[in-house]
């Protein structure tokens, strides 16, 4: 899948039309794509797509790139599609039992399902902001909610603090609260990332799905290290950049050990341990940028 | 004269939305950048501009002076400290109070943005009854000062928006803009000295 070319592509296109509307971001998708949702929420215009046996909730910005939130391999269910979504489940190589885990940003509900599989005594919440995107994950992604499986359809920093208040601590908080080409700048600040270590019990883990290009890579990079004593990076040649953070020292398992343990139980989800562990990267971002706080978080100015 | 209310309009114009734009920024730790909280800031700042237009203008009817000019350049300045120094605090106690995110956030506006909006929209009335010499140019002069003030507020959106944040912490921004203000209000009564007005 190549889906960086596409947008590349799509993006040219777009410009090229300058149109603002569905016209031009239909262009984005190859002529073999079938749309079979599309729908304006109060947050972004969700669009449901099928292609090569795989289907797809994008985030549509009008006259320029579409971004895949969330894909399912139509045959093979199981088999993740996305290098960042396995690199987010090398956090319970990590953290080999989490009993409570908090995601940040749902999509079409892939992660929550997986570690479910995966952990069936773990409880699993989901904090998204669109119900729109709750619907669309339950109805075309077979999202299903349990009683340790729950969403709550919520700012994620408002649910965090009340959830701080109320004592709730998770052992492992995955953050992928991305919105198509913007971010949440709150759910991007040290206070914030301040916030989720409080909210983790001893030993928890951070997993983030981060920006793997522009300065923010750097400032990001920054911000966590100011709240974490260790942070380690997996990086995929795709362009994929996953973060794992915990207020104490933790370890990758070496390959063989962990290969051992948890290829079995990771075969169905298309995951490879040992090449999984093998996109740890040393840090390799620009120290001296500025931290990210909620005095100065120009994130989306960042980008460009 | 006249380019002094223009200028201090226009400075007023700029600031209140410095403020606005903030706004959201300073709301979002606490209930969100949910569209909610843009509603809450929005509300909040149009009810402070039109009740302030109100009182500007009564107040306005009575000795009106630089003097006085000037002390509402003073107020709205002290008024956005507390903006600075205790929107924590302040969002904290709210939080704790209020559940339901959208009223927490529309208190929040109100407790840190009612007054220090409210001082600034007595601004463009009081310029209205400074600039005006007679019945045939008022509307003329009128029209004229709003489209100084609202120029500001373009300018200070976009400025802030655009470069400010990107440039400055947001308290760096909020103590400029008060010492602004503040400045503005000084200059005032300086001159206030020198011209009374008839």
């Amino acid at each position: 899948m190549n889906i960086f070319f596409q947008l590349g592509r799509c993006a040219r296109a777009a410009k090229k039309l300058l149109s603002i509307g569905l016209a031009a971001t239909l262009m984005c998708l190859p002529a073999s794509a079938k749309v079979i949702h599309e729908e304006r929420s109060l947050y972004r215009n969700i669009l449901i797509s099928e292609e090569n046996g795989e289907r797809c909730m994008r985030f549509v910005l009008h006259a320029r790139a579409t971004h895949n939130q969330s894909c399912i391999n139509l045959r093979e269910p199981r088999k993740l599609v996305f290098d960042y979504t396995k690199m987010v489940l090398a956090a319970i190589l990590v953290k080999p039992e989490p009993k409570n885990i908090l995601i940040v940003g749902l999509g079409g509900g892939t992660l929550p399902k997986t570690l479910h599989e995966l952990l069936p005594n773990s409880t699993t919440t989901s904090a998204e902001i669109d119900p729109a995107v709750v619907k669309a994950a339950k109805r075309y992604f077979d999202y299903q909610e349990s009683e340790r499986i729950q969403t709550v359809a919520m700012d994620a920093r408002v649910y965090l603090k009340r959830a701080i208040r109320d004592g709730k601590k998770w052992d492992l908080i995955i953050l992928d609260a991305f919105n198509g080409d913007y971010i949440p700048e709150h759910l991007m600040t040290k206070e914030f990332l301040q916030e989720v270590r409080s909210a983790l019990q001893p030993g928890g883990l951070v997993a983030a799905n981060t920006f793997a290009t522009s300065r923010l890579y750097h400032h990001e990079s920054v911000t966590y290290e100011a709240v974490f004593a260790q942070v380690k990076m997996l990086s995929s040649e795709r362009g994929n950049r996953v973060l794992l953070a915990a207020a104490d020292a933790f370890v990758l398992p070496g390959p063989d050990l962990a290969a051992q343990e948890w290829q079995a139980r990771l075969t169905p989800y298309g995951v490879d341990v040992r090449q999984l562990l093998a996109l740890e990267k040393p840090a390799d971002w620009d120290k001296s940028v500025k931290v990210l706080t909620d005095q100065f978080a120009p994130a989306n100015l960042l980008k460009h | 004269m006249n380019v002094v209310v223009f200028g201090s309009a226009f400075v007023s114009g700029f600031i209140i939305m410095v403020l606005e734009m903030l706004g959201g920024r300073i709301i979002a730790p606490w209930f969100g950048g949910d569209i909610y909280v843009w509603g809450s800031i929005i509300t909040v700042f149009m009810l402070a501009l039109s009740l302030g237009y109100l009182l500007g203008g009564r107040w306005s009817l009575r000795n009106a002076s630089l003097k006085r000019y000037g002390g509402i350049f003073l107020l709205g300045g002290v008024l956005m400290l507390p903006v600075v120094f205790s929107a924590d605090l302040i969002m904290a106690a709210i939080f704790d109070q209020i559940v339901d995110a959208r009223y927490g956030s529309l208190v929040a506006s109100l407790a840190l943005f009612l007054l220090p909006s409210l001082v600034m929209g007595m601004v463009s009335p009081y310029s209205v009854r400074l600039l005006t010499r007679s019945r045939e140019t008022s509307g003329a002069s009128a029209g004229l000062l709003y489209f100084v003030s609202t120029l500001g507020s373009a300018l200070g959106t976009l400025a802030t928006s655009f470069y400010l944040v990107a440039l400055l912490e947001m308290n760096q921004i909020l103590l400029t803009a008060i010492a602004i203000m503040i400045g503005n209000g000084m200059l005032l009564l300086a001159l206030h000295k020198r011209m009374p007005v008839t």
